[in-house]
């Protein structure tokens, strides 16, 4: 494996078409709702009407007792974990809250928690039977919004949480599940030195991954209890050990099969239905198929954290930032576990700043258990940072990307959050913005042009690959991870690199749980990095294999066989003699047997990731409306292996960014009942709302990949709400600093500001 | 009682049973098995579901099986000619316009019923008539794209042919 004269690769950096391409634009792939079994049992969810209350009876017999129905089953029919068994290696998830939010036990603590499942002979049926499930509640006092969840007097959800991170430990129960505090050199110090000082609030609202295809699965159980589930998800393995921990039985008697996934940005990382699908099948003996509804997926499922955030920073008069210092409230939802650990590590990571103080606080309140959303936490910590920054170009009269330029990490600046940075590009996405024409193009009345900047750490992670050699000379490669975005593509390109042959000899695929080693789920920006980083060895020692069999063939020492382009070459007699991957493949009986290569590693070096977004808007001074004119996402992407795939992550990502900056909310009603649980009334962006998303892949190679991979998929959706709000403050002269920018929103400050100018 | 409905599929003749409240979404799901159009809100509003009925695109899920008696309808299995692809298709595969490829077949019959009569769409003809349909993953660009690459292709084609 070798670049070309000019620096490129042979495979790597090209655009083939995707190999799963054909079947996605006919019809023919298959997604979780689209797989069936011929005698299969449709299941249907019973859900809580009430944000809180208290469970005081329920009773099943008469729904059992409609025609059609075969099983139903509720939280006494899941295994009690205890305490000491809710965590793995004392890491989150808690598979205790995990089994009472799939299952209610004593209280509903949101509207849509699941209180029991239905599997019948159909869809209606199933339906009429959740009808006749008699539940007695008590309806308890409820709580929604971070701040209100946090006040002394708030209804409490859960009786024994007491907050983790406080010394001595609290003695009353509260909502707020931990404090966390990230120290860094000496905050008061840096602010003594400030000329500035901005201090700031800023909120902003829940917004779901929005994913279009809802949550469906399909589990079937033998009579011996072997048991299979074919789901989409964005790892098979987590479902496998979800599953197995939940029912507790062993992994080895449940086969997981990944379905095609219409799209899970963080949201499919855990499970809903799968264990309770298993629980039918094993009751009714049959398979049960369970789908959610939209709203189903709104009231039940995601979404990414609310917040309020207090933020404040010092700068020297020449913008020299010199100290930060924030507090994050996040809402976990019902359950504890949002990200704002990951929001206090990431707000300031871009900038190298001596003094740096971070305090979160995770706060549960009677709304549906967060789950992951791309960059978990940092969107909305680095738009409240990015708009102080902002703020403080505009008091010192600066170029805010000169100002982002004076304080930028660099390799060696040594974080907020504890490592040093090494072999990063954020300057050159900065300067590749100062570059880019959008940032010269001029602005009419009402418009307004906003950057910012956003980090992620990348991850790498445990990863398995199987290459195998066809008879024919073409290659199989088998990785265990959903393609949510085209990263078949990609490992066939890096597998075709090594081994020097077109791409299309190479066919990737996806295999169930049973068919290779186990590997972390499809998350955290991590499958090109580190599975292409096993496909990548795998294809090495496929070389050398291939390599070892031509030695034995020609009967000459293996050092004195080179490989090139997809043949063994060796000088032989000085005669340069030739074996194709074709003919090493057709011989491998007479060497050795079939030939093949298995690679599980635990992938170290992801490179951290940093963008830089601009975007223009123009804001209605009538409405409030706000119309995003241009826009452009910079990123360094280390190496794009397919820059098709690489522009769409960065395209995908500013534009789910832009919904939450400008329209995405939940409204609730005096019960704490979502008022939107669809995508009429919870409005993400669609084509019409739109200019193109210009794009920029800054290429610096991280270099403990071979390729120079780093994760790309989660830093482009962290500027957008920064770079959004700050185009918006300086179209209408103030600044923006709750979200959604709604119409009314917006309408509502710039009337202020005018009242105010006069 | 179920109804005895008689439709043509992708110009086939074809029959079904069905309940007088299911839909024609659950119908081509679930009696048919033509799952290349998928359910994403089942409410109207993602477009996942988008076919054409009598010529006339429609999301599935908000027509009732009933109202397709002797109807023509066209649904994404019906787009490609055989193992051709038809020129969408095709532009899709080439700009990367899809990345999950739920909302594929629904953006993909969306755009044929605009370029069928609308043969050269500016690009925002071409952004509000695929309004109705959401992606979440790609941010439209390379979707609108490909469809203007796809009626640019379409036309050359055409025009070619006639001269």
């Amino acid at each position: 494996m070798s670049r070309s004269p000019n620096g490129s690769w042979r495979s790597v950096g090209t655009r083939p078409v995707r190999p799963d391409g054909i079947d996605k634009v006919t019809g023919r792939a298959v997604f979780s709702a689209d797989f069936n079994l011929p005698d299969a049992l449709q299941g249907a969810v019973l859900r809580s009407p009430f944000a809180h209350a208290r469970i005081l009876r329920m009773d099943t017999a008469r729904a059992l007792a409609l025609p059609g129905v075969k099983a139903i089953i509720t939280a006494s029919d899941l295994p009690e974990i205890t305490e000491d068994q809710a965590l793995i290696n004392g890491q989150p998830p808690d598979f205790r809250d995990m089994s009472a939010n799939i299952l209610a036990r004593t209280k509903v603590l949101y509207e849509g928690h699941a209180l029991a499942a239905v599997a019948a002979v159909d869809a209606k049926t199933a339906e009429q039977a959740l009808a006749l499930i008699d539940v007695e509640y008590e309806v308890l006092p409820h709580v929604i919004d971070v701040q209100q969840a946090m006040a002394p007097d708030a209804p409490v959800l859960h009786d024994s949480l007491i907050t983790q991170g406080i010394t001595p430990a609290p003695s009353r129960p509260s909502n707020i599940a931990s404090r966390h505090e990230q120290v860094h050199g000496d905050v008061e110090q840096g602010f003594a030195q400030a000329d500035i000082i901005l201090t700031e609030e800023f909120t902003t609202q829940p917004v779901h991954q929005g994913y279009i295809e809802p949550h469906a699965c399909m589990a079937r159980v033998a009579s011996d209890g072997q048991t299979d589930i074919w789901c989409s998800s964005q790892g098979q393995f987590m479902v496998r050990a979800y599953c197995a921990r939940l029912l507790d039985m062993p992994l080895s008697r449940i086969r997981v099969t990944p379905l095609e996934i219409g799209g899970g940005f963080g949201g499919k990382t855990t499970v809903y239905l799968e264990p309770l699908a298993v629980l039918l099948a094993r009751r009714s003996g049959r398979p049960v198929k369970i789908q959610m509804s939209r709203a189903d997926v709104f009231r039940a499922t995601g979404p990414a954290s609310g917040s309020y955030i207090s933020m404040k920073i010092g700068a020297l008069n020449d913008g020299t930032l010199v100290a930060a210092q924030g507090i994050l409230c996040y809402q976990a939802g019902a359950f504890p576990g949002s990200p704002v650990r990951l929001g206090c590590m990431t707000a300031f990571a871009p900038y190298d700043i001596a003094n740096v103080k971070m305090i979160g606080y995770d706060v549960v309140v009677n709304r549906p258990k967060s789950a992951a959303y791309r960059a978990p936490g940092a969107p909305m910590a680095s738009f409240a940072a990015e708009s102080l920054i902002d703020m403080l170009a505009q008091r010192l009269g600066m170029d805010p990307l000169e100002l982002r330029i004076r304080n930028a990490a660099r390799d060696g600046t040594r974080t907020a959050y504890g490592p040093r940075f090494k072999e990063i590009g954020y300057l050159q996405t900065l300067q590749a913005a100062q570059a880019h024409p959008h940032y010269s193009a001029p602005l009419g009345q009402h418009q307004g042009r906003g950057v910012a900047s956003g980090f992620w750490f990348n991850m790498g992670g445990q990863s398995s690959a199987a290459l195998t050699l066809n008879e024919d000379g073409t290659v199989m490669v088998t990785t265990a991870n959903p393609d949510i975005g085209g990263s078949r593509a990609s490992m066939a390109l890096m597998a075709a690199e090594v081994l020097e042959i077109d791409v299309d000899r190479v066919r990737p695929e996806i295999a169930d749980t049973s068919s290779i080693a186990y590997s972390d789920l499809t998350g955290g920006s991590r499958v090109t990095f580190a599975v292409g980083m096993a496909v990548t060895q795998a294809a090495t020692e496929l070389v050398a294999s291939l390599q070892q069999r031509a030695a034995t063939l020609w009967d000459i020492p293996v050092d004195q066989i080179d490989w090139r382009e997809g043949c063994a070459v060796a000088s032989i007699d000085g005669k340069q003699e030739i074996l194709s991957l074709s003919s090493l493949a057709a011989q491998a009986g007479k060497t050795g047997g079939p030939i093949a290569a298995h690679v599980s590693i635990n992938a170290q070096g992801a490179g951290p990731g940093f963008g830089t977004h601009i975007c223009d808007v123009e804001v209605d001074p009538d409405t409030g409306r706000v119309t995003v004119l241009r826009y452009t996402a910079i990123q360094d992407v280390g190496t794009a292996v397919h820059p098709s795939y690489v522009e769409g992550q960065l395209q995908g990502g500013a534009v789910q960014g832009i919904g939450w900056a400008l329209n995405e909310a939940y409204q609730y009603d005096d019960n704490g009942a979502q008022l939107n649980p669809g995508f009429l009334d919870y409005r993400v962006p669609v084509a019409s709302d739109l200019p193109m998303i210009d794009t920029v892949l800054v290429e610096v190679p991280n270099p403990r990949h071979p390729f120079g991979v780093r994760g790309v998929g989660e830093v482009p959706i962290i500027p957008p709400l920064g770079a959004v709000a700050n185009a918006v403050s300086r179209a209408t002269g103030t600044r923006h600093v709750d979200l959604p920018m709604s119409p009314p929103v917006v309408l509502r400050a710039i009337q202020r500001a005018a009242r105010r100018r006069r | 009682m179920k109804q005895h409905i008689c439709t043509h599929i992708n110009g086939e003749a074809t029959e079904f049973l069905c309940d007088a409240a299911d839909t024609l979404l659950q119908v081509l799901r679930d009696n048919l098995r033509l799952t290349g159009t998928k359910e994403g809100c089942g409410t109207g509003d993602c477009g996942a579901c988008s076919v054409m009925l009598n010529d006339r695109l429609v999301c599935s899920c908000l027509v009732l099986a009933v109202e397709a008696q002797h109807s023509q309808i066209e649904t994404v299995e019906g787009l490609a000619n055989g193992d051709s692809l038809h020129p969408l298709q095709q532009a899709f595969l080439d700009h990367a316009a899809l990345q999950c490829g739920i909302c594929t077949p629904g953006l993909l019959v969306a755009a044929k019923a605009l370029l069928d009569h609308n043969p050269s769409p500016s690009e925002s003809e071409v952004r509000f008539w695929i309004a109705g349909n959401l992606c979440r993953c790609t941010g439209y660009d390379k979707i609108v794209r490909a469809i203007l690459a796809a009626a640019d292709n379409m036309r050359t084609t055409h025009d070619g042919a006639q001269s």
